[in-house]
């Protein structure tokens, strides 16, 4: 299978990329090729293979259902999370206006 | 006095214990080596004062008496995916230029405990995508090795590439490595020195900037097996942060050392013998056999049926996974952002985005992004994680009849830069034979073997049981001393 300019734009614009076009041009041709690549991945008969979705067998543990169980991401520490916000006024992260 | 830089990872913290030198001297010699390697661009940030400050703190231990720790006097080099409390992490990305985590990853703070020092921040491949070190917006790392008689600039290998640049120059005793389809292994292989995958989730990921969750694991490179294990057993272990970490004890894997592989059985993946490997690399194969065969060890022959698939299967899910990731890269809570005039918010991330992500970070989110939208999920997404099923399913048979595989680490010798950068396919198969044991989740290493006939490294890799990094790093110790590799690159830089 592969994919057109506007199917890339699409995509990109899902992943919200901004892509000129020149960088579509060159993106359509190199997607395809390794899009065309994986296409092998259909030759293998998988009927009655369940999809691997953990590695290792290993129990998702649940966090401890309390403030502060784990002081590294608990709460007050507004002032290190805003830390490194490129625009963070009155504690809040910023952002350009949303709503009319 | 000695060249301090010279000198390993046991053999410095055994000299800091016993006083030969003090951690001090050992962290001035490797923080100059590091000022004068700057030719290398194995470095993004460099921290001298982190080095002497854990130094002396050694020191000071010492002086009292106290226990140094297991990596005790020893300065090491911070891949720069991992976050490092007020020093900035970028994962050699421009989208994270001048981040600097008010946190600690749970893998260097427990180096830190065990007593080792940072020499700085390493470049690598963009959020940890490549396998050349081209694709950081810090510009490539050299290789400090030369083919014969040519000037040309080698690949370290990706992405932990300023890891094994900076190792294998011995401007760092060790560094700290990231593999998610073969990121320690390939750059150690390239530049002739050590490094280990452990098994998925024994090191936690808390704190390392994410690739692909289900398949990054952290691990150490440096020069012998035995750094290797030293630094392993500081790096791994429990950790409640990361719901993926394993909750199982750290075995001692350096007092666990012992080569002799009596009763031992390796197998030999017949699938791996590819076309278009290099002849160098199968003859360096052969030799393996031989070595482990002089260890006491039996060859056996093992199937690994599915082999042919596994690069496109993690070429689906990898990118799958990074296209989540690395959606919280918009400019609101960190790192860069890029506001047009009058843009709204879904302007800015667009825009922001496209400013700070490199092309092959851009292709994998794109990719990603595709094989995980409606009407191509299940032909690409789920038909992936079922053939990675089939991958992990040949392991499992393999080591039925075996207990570790021997295989070469990469199809070809380290190439130039600029080689293959301008086809992401041919760089994508330099890590056919790194990704199968990724994919599984499993325990694998490389060890320097020998020489090419250009005199350019090339790797071994041994692939072991889930939690068996003990018998990866065992094959790994009979290889090293029968290789009894000791070449180094001629210092250039």
């Amino acid at each position: 299978m592969s994919v057109t300019r506007e199917e890339v734009a699409k995509i990109s614009n899902l992943a919200r990329i901004r892509m000129t076009d020149g960088e579509l041009d060159r993106m359509v041709p190199e997607l395809n090729k390794i899009l065309d690549w994986v296409e092998q991945l259909g030759e293998v008969d998988v009927t009655g293979v369940e999809p691997m979705t953990a590695v290792i067998p290993n129990t998702l543990r649940l966090r401890a259902d309390e403030v502060d169980a784990i002081p590294e991401t608990a709460g007050g520490r507004r002032d290190d999370v805003l830390a490194n916000a490129p625009a963070a006024e009155h504690g809040f992260f910023g952002v350009p206006k949303v709503i009319e | 006095m000695t060249d301090l830089t010279q000198l390993g990872v046991k053999a410095i913290r055994d000299g800091v214990a016993g006083g030969d030198f003090t951690a001090r001297e050992v962290a001035e010699s490797f923080n100059a080596a590091v000022a004068d390697a700057s030719a290398l661009n194995a470095f993004i940030v460099t921290t001298p004062d982190h080095a002497l400050a854990a130094a002396d703190a050694v020191d000071a231990r010492r002086a009292k008496g106290e226990d140094l720790g297991g990596m005790g006097g020893v300065p090491i080099g911070m891949k720069d995916l991992f976050c490092t409390d007020g020093v900035q992490t970028t994962a050699a990305s421009h989208i994270l230029e001048g981040f600097v985590p008010r946190y600690e990853s749970t893998v260097s703070r427990k180096l830190w405990e065990a007593g080792a020092g940072m020499l700085g921040k390493l470049n690598l491949d963009q959020f940890a995508m490549g396998s050349s070190n081209e694709t950081s917006y810090f510009s490539n790392v050299s290789s400090p090795w030369r083919k014969d008689g040519t000037n040309a600039a080698m690949s370290p290998g990706g992405s932990s590439g300023g890891s094994s640049a900076a190792v294998s120059a011995r401007i760092a005793p060790a560094a700290t490595g990231t593999d998610t389809g073969g990121s320690i292994r390939q750059p150690a292989a390239f530049t002739g020195i050590a490094g280990i995958k452990p098994t998925y989730g024994r090191c936690s990921r808390w704190g390392v900037v994410a690739f692909a969750s289900s398949l990054d694991q952290a691990g150490p490179m440096a020069r012998s097996v035995e750094d290797c294990a030293i630094m392993l057993e500081a790096m791994a272990g429990f950790d409640p942060k990361d719901a993926t970490s394993l909750q199982m004890d750290v075995p001692a894997w350096e007092a666990g050392l012992d080569a002799n592989l009596k009763g031992k059985r390796i197998g030999i993946p017949r699938e791996y013998r590819m076309e278009g490997t290099d002849q160098a690399i199968l003859d360096s194969w052969e030799q393996g056999k031989a070595w482990l065969r002089d260890a006491g060890a039996e060859i056996v022959d093992v199937s690994l049926p599915h082999t042919k698939y596994a690069l496109p299967a993690y070429y689906i899910i990898a990118p799958a996974e990074a296209s989540s990731n690395l959606a919280r890269y918009d400019g609101v809570r960190y790192g860069l952002r890029d506001l047009p005039d009058g843009s709204g918010l879904q302007d800015m991330y667009a825009a922001t985005r496209e400013e700070g992500f490199g092309d092959e970070v851009k292709r994998r989110i794109l990719i990603g992004t595709y094989v995980l939208s409606a009407g191509f999920y299940d032909a690409y997404y789920t038909q992936a994680q079922k053939i990675r099923a089939l991958v992990a399913k040949d392991f499992e048979d393999a080591f039925a009849s075996c207990d570790a595989i021997l295989a070469p680490t990469t199809p070809t010798a380290s190439f130039p830069l600029g080689d293959k950068s301008d086809d992401p396919l041919a760089m994508y198969l330099n890590d056919v034979f790194a990704v199968p044991a990724s994919l599984a989740g499993l325990p694998a290493m490389s060890v320097p073997a020998m020489l090419n006939p250009e005199g350019l490294p090339l790797g071994l890799q041994i692939v072991g049981k889930p939690f068996d990094e003990q018998g990866v790093l065992n094959a790994g110790l009979a290889i090293q001393q029968r290789a009894g590799f000791d070449a180094a690159p001629e210092k250039w830089w």
